[in-house]
Formats: structure tokens, sequence, C-alpha cells
């Protein structure tokens, strides 16, 4: 007892002096404390995003070399860019250009019509502001170069660079991941038994590191030793290999990220069409309405602000794929499944850095561009439109 | 949504609508279903098995059931677990998920939440002069040789000199919003754009292919997930609590810590799951950064491409361990982890 009251008054006579200065600390402290509390995520995005984003646009604007002890950096302004789009990198990045056919030329105009035509709408119709019209025409001429890109490397005689690989992936693997996804969530929100089961058994893809999914993937695919082994030789085609012919090749790595992730795509939009207004679908079944006109006036409408945020989410991600093309194919047949950031690896791991970084820029400029329109133009009308 | 208990008038009435479609629409729905069934399962299965067969067993075509066309052996595990270190990258690669998790969830979910309660003004000046600042000292140590440390002190005393002198005279600033925007915005950027000027920085440190290296990479790419999901939970919460316990005295932190963390545990624990998962698979940041004391399952796997061709048995060993926990973790708390998916794409 006599310990423990000498211990009180001990403390008690030693904080006097510190209590004041520990009021004071923390009053300080309290003061500061929504600096205090996002400071940390603001340094570690400093140190691990924009250091190293300026760092990167340097090194993509000079040679890296190694020297005896370290290594030296010349600036040399653009010329990584133009080894890359016009120069020795230009068969591996933009690809061989093909001849333009009849069918290339249609399409083309296609686009290009489709294109002028949003933006003659939004000049003509709404109220254009400075941001708006810059931002528009950015959009428009980044699609139209990438749309050139790719009918051109497609056509006849052509070979996809590693540009228009990571536009397939991103364009052709997310719109069938939401059609499928769509699809099952669709099936799924029918009053059927046994949702929860499926809800958690198609989720699991969505978890399983890719690189595992990449080697599965392998060996289903394998021709002589894969369970569809017997089947391929029914058709006797064992001899033929999908990792041979750059269509084939390209069509595994889809296979793979579809089957990651349309889980996504099925989970979100599952919940939004749970979510869906249930009086509104009953009335309408009671006024006789057919299951896809219940879709089209009232789910549809329903989940269309959602379906366009997960589309953005998953836009976002697609475009960093590296890990299934690197372990599925390692790129190849030659680079047919390479992707840019892919490409970007290779490059550095050949010790050159700058056209690496310079990639890598040119992959950040893309990305952005089309996720930034894809906000804008889908994400939040369709918001709008819901409100 | 699904997380709600249901109403017991929902449990009720719920066994008459159930299987009320017509019988040729419900054949197909459960056909459809147990096709896409079939799609996730059989790649799963395929691994499962293949982890117990030898070479013989793969190299002869292919075999479907254990103890039926084939024996089943723990040869492959043996093999890989007993007499290989693959301990080693799995502990690496536990470590720095739960780690970076920790770091990114409490780092996220602070600045998350003075987003939401607290008002912030920043001078755009201040911002500009401050990546003004930090590209010059790029450019002077990386042209022209300065000693980086000669080039940060020059710069800082010139940030503050210009903070009291110029930025006071600005008056656009930009807010929590614009913070906000900013730190999601992270997300967009491509890993590699950013991964080989910190290859670089650890290199420089001498930290290249350690855990912490890793760890502080994986806080900063998940940091941007964590703040955009649980600033929709803290705005979730009344703020009554929060103002009654600030006026019997107690601190910001205090507040934080007491109150506002205990209330969105639920939604922590998915963004928790959610982040976890998403270091767990990572590969391109291990890729750089680590190759063999701090290696990671995802890297040691994909490295087991050998001159003879992929061993499928011993791969499949890798890949069933690798994958398993996050498969159980998935499917036992598939509702939490869906919870965060959820918010973050209601939201957008």
């Amino acid at each position: 007892m006599p310990a423990t009251l000498s211990r009180v008054m001990m403390t008690a006579t030693d904080t006097m002096p510190d209590a004041a200065d520990r009021r004071s600390w923390a009053e300080w402290l309290d003061g500061h404390s929504g600096r205090i509390m996002v400071l940390p995520a603001v340094v570690v995005l400093l140190c691990f995003a924009i250091f190293p984003l300026i760092i990167s646009a340097y090194l993509a604007l000079s040679r890296f070399a190694l020297a005896s002890g370290g290594f030296t950096l010349k600036f040399i302004g653009l010329l990584n860019f133009r080894k890359l789009l016009v120069g020795s990198q230009q068969y591996h990045l933009l690809g061989k250009f093909g001849t333009f056919g009849f069918v290339q030329f249609a399409l083309l105009a296609l686009i290009a019509a489709g294109l002028f035509f949003l933006l003659a709408r939004y000049l003509l119709r709404g109220r254009p502001t400075v941001v708006g019209t810059v931002g528009r025409l950015l959009a428009t001429a980044m699609a139209m170069g990438l749309a050139v890109l790719a009918l051109a490397t497609m056509a006849p005689g052509g070979v996809p660079g590693t540009v228009v690989n990571t536009l397939l992936y991103v364009f052709v693997g997310v719109s069938v991941q939401f059609a499928l996804g769509l699809g099952l969530a669709l099936l799924c929100g029918q009053p059927i038994r046994g949702r929860n089961f499926f809800r958690v058994l198609f989720f699991i893809p969505l978890m399983v590191t890719p690189v595992g999914i990449a080697y599965t993937f392998r060996m289903l695919a394998d021709m002589q030793k894969g369970p569809f082994a017997p089947l391929v030789r029914a058709f006797g085609i064992s001899e033929w290999s999908w990792a041979t012919e750059a269509w084939s090749a390209r069509l595994m790595v889809l296979v793979g990220d579809t089957w990651q992730w349309t889980p996504f795509m099925f989970i979100v939009l599952l919940a939004a069409i749970e979510n869906q207004p249930r009086d509104q679908v009953e009335a309408a079944r009671l006024d006789g309405a057919n299951g896809f006109q219940i879709f089209r006036d009232i789910t549809w409408p329903a989940i269309a602000p959602i379906a366009a945020t997960v589309v953005l989410i998953r836009l976002i991600e697609a475009f960093k794929i590296i890990d299934l093309p690197n372990v599925l194919t390692g790129g190849g047949p030659g680079l047919a499944t390479e992707s840019m950031t892919l490409h970007s690896f290779i490059s550095w791991r050949t010790q050159d850095l700058g056209g690496s970084a310079a990639i890598g820029y040119m992959l950040l400029f893309i990305s952005t561009i089309v996720c930034v329109s894809f906000f804008n133009f889908v994400v939040r009308p369709a918001r709008r439109f819901e409100a | 949504m699904s997380t709600e208990p249901r109403s017991l008038a929902r449990r009720l009435f719920e066994p008459a609508s159930i299987d009320s479609q017509a019988p040729v629409a419900r054949v197909v729905t459960y056909a459809l279903l147990f096709l896409w069934t079939l799609v996730v399962v059989i790649p799963l299965y395929w691994v499962l098995i293949t982890s117990f067969k030898g070479p013989g067993e793969v190299d002869n075509g292919p075999f479907y059931l254990p103890f039926v066309d084939f024996a089943p052996s723990l040869q492959a595990w043996d093999f890989m677990l007993v007499q290989n270190y693959t301990l080693r990258p799995y502990m690496n690669s536990v470590v720095v998920a739960v780690a970076s998790t920790l770091l990114a969830v409490l780092i996220g979910s602070l600045a998350a939440y003075a987003l939401v309660r607290i008002r912030f003004q920043v001078k755009l000046a201040a911002v500009a002069i401050f990546l003004i600042l930090l590209t010059a000292i790029i450019v002077a140590v990386a042209t022209f040789g300065v000693r980086w440390e000669i080039a940060i002190v020059v710069a800082a005393a010139l940030f503050i000199i210009a903070l009291f002198t110029l930025v006071g005279r600005t008056q656009l600033a930009v807010g929590n919003n614009d913070i906000e925007f900013w730190i999601i915005s992270n997300r967009i950027m491509p890993p590699i754009v950013a991964v080989l000027p910190i290859y670089v920085m650890f290199q420089q440190m001498r930290l290249l292919d350690t855990q912490v290296a890793l760890i502080a990479t994986y806080t900063a790419i998940n940091l941007p997930i964590v703040v955009w999901l649980t600033r929709d939970f803290f705005a979730g919460i009344p703020l009554d609590l929060e103002e009654s316990a600030q006026i019997d005295g107690a601190s910001k932190f205090r507040v934080f810590f007491t109150i506002a963390l205990p209330l969105v545990r639920s939604g922590l624990v998915a963004t928790f799951l959610l982040v976890l998962i998403l270091a767990w698979n990572e590969y391109l940041l291990a890729l750089f950064l680590s190759n063999a004391d701090a290696q990671t399952m995802p890297v040691l796997v994909s490295a087991q491409n050998t001159t003879r061709g992929p061993q499928w048995w011993n791969m499949s060993v890798l890949i069933t361990v690798m994958i398993a926990p996050v498969i159980v973790i998935s499917s036992i708390l598939q509702k939490h982890i869906a919870r965060g998916l959820l918010v973050g794409a209601v939201k957008g």
C-alpha cells in the first residue's frame, strides 16, 4: 500500500511540470489532427506515386547505360518515343501495318462517322464549354488514332503490336466479361433455389491468383495430356497447338482473363438486380409484360449506373494486364500476346530503362484518357439518368 | 441487398415464389447455371488432382478420377513442401500481405476519416511550387550532378520562403474532394510506370529483395482502394456520437480510434479482406523488387518453367497451396468481401 501511494505521489510530483507540457503538446496535436491524419497517406503516395512518376518522366527522356561502378543517364529528349513510334521499336509497339482493303475503309468510315456525330451533337445541342470541347477533341483524336492503328495492324499483311494487344484484352475482354457476368446475374436473379450456393461458387475465380490461373489454363489446354485431350483427338487436331498461332494464343489469354473477371461483374450486377424495385417488376408482370420488356424498362435503368461503374473499375485494372500473358504464353508466339506492361518489363530486362519508362508513360496516357473519357461520357450520364 | 437479414414476411413468402418460372425456362436456367458451375470447378479440380499425380500419370494421357483410373500419391507434395524451400516464399507472402494490408488499412482509414470529417484548404500555389521544386531536385541531381542532400535543403528553404511570400497572396485552393480524387486516381496509374524508380530507390537504400520493400510498395498501391472504400463507411455514421465525445474533451484521434473505427468494423473487415487478397496475388511489383530472399508465391510459381518443360505435378502443388487459403477465405467470408466490392461499385 505505501509503495503504491509513494508511486502515485512520485508520478504526481513528477508530472507536475510535465502535465502542462503534455497538455500543450496534446492541444497542438489536436489542432493539427486533420493534417496529421492525412499526412501518412500523402507521404506514402508522394514517395511511391508522384516522385516515381516524375523520375519516370525523366528516365523516359534519357538514355540509361551501365558504366563502371554505376550508371550514366544522358538526356536525349524525345528520342525514346521516336524510337518506339517510328524507329526500330515500332514493330514491337505498334506492329506492322497491313494494306487497307474495302472492309477496313468501311469500318473506319463508320467509326469516324460515329465519333463525328457525337462531337457534332455536343457542339450543336449542348452548351459547349472550353474544357468540355478540348476533352472531347482529345478523346475523339485518341479513339480515332487507336481505331486506325487497330484496323491497320489487323488488316491482311499486318501484325498487331503490343498496343493493339492491350486494347484487345481491354475492350474484347471487358465486353465479354460484362456480357457473361450480366447473363449469369440475370439467371441467378430469377426465383431459383441455391442462389447463395451459386453466388459463393461463381465468386471464387476472382480471388484466385492470376499466375495460378495462367498455369492451370496451360494444363487444361494441353493437347496431349490435358483433360480435353480425348475430345481434341476425336476432332483429329491433337498435333495442332494453340500456342503456336497468334489468334489462338490471344484467345487463350482472353479465356483465362474472362474466367477470372466474370465473377466481378456477376457479383456486383447480381446485387444491383436484387436491389431493383420489386413492386414495379410485379406490377409489370401482372400487366403481362414479358421478360425482355421487364429487363429493358425496369431492370436495365435500375442497374445502369452500377453497370457503368463496374465496367470503369474493370477498365482501369484491365490496362495493367501482365501476369496472364507472361506466364501463359510468355508473350508469344512472337509478340502476339504481349501486353504493353509486359513490353515495358522486357525492355527493362534488356537494360533499356529509357524505352521501358517511355512505354509505361504511353500506357499511362492511353489508359488515363480512355478511363476519364469513359467516366465522363458513360458513367456520369448513366448516373444522371438514375437521378 | 443480400446482406440484409431477411424479413419474416419475405421468408414466409419466398418458398411460393421460388421455382415459379415456367418449366422450360426453369430447366434452361438451371442448365446454364450448372454449365458455368462446371466452368468454375473444372480448372480447380484439375489442379487439385494433378497435384496427386506423378510424372507417369501426367504423361500417359489424361486421368480424371483418383483411386479409379490412377493411384494418387503424395510424391509431389513431399518434393515441394518437404525437400524444397517452398515454406520460405510462403511465409514471405503471408508476412508481406498481412503487414502491408494492416498498414494500408490504418493509414488509409485515418486519411479517409479526416477527409470526411475535417475541411481542408490547401493552396493550389503551394502544391504547384512543391511539384516544381521536386522536379527541379530530380533534374539537378540527375543532370547536373548536384549532391542530393544539398538539393533537398535548398529546395526546402525555397519552399518555405515561397510559402511565406507568394502563396499567401493567391486565392485558388484545393478542397477535400480534390484531395480525395487525387488519392483515388493514383489507382489508375499502371504500376509499371512507377516501378522502375521504386526499384532504383530501394537499390540505393540497399533494401532490394527485402520484405520491407514489398510491404512499403504494396501499402502504397492499395492505399487508394482503402481510402475509396472506407470513406463511404465513415460518411455513413451519424455525427452526434462523435460530437458528444468531442464535447467531453476527447481528441480527434481518440474519437477516431474509440468511436469511429468500431462503428465501421464490418466495413473495415470487408476492406481488409479485399486488400489482403489483392496483396497476396500481386505479381508485377514482386517480380521487380524480389528475386531470392523476399520472393513471394506468385513469383515462385511463375519461375517454375524449367528447361525440361513445366513439371505439372509439382506446379500443381504450388498452385494448390497458393490458392487454397484464398478460396477458403472467399467462400466463407464471401459476403464480407463482396460488400467491399459493392460499396466501391455502387458509389464509383
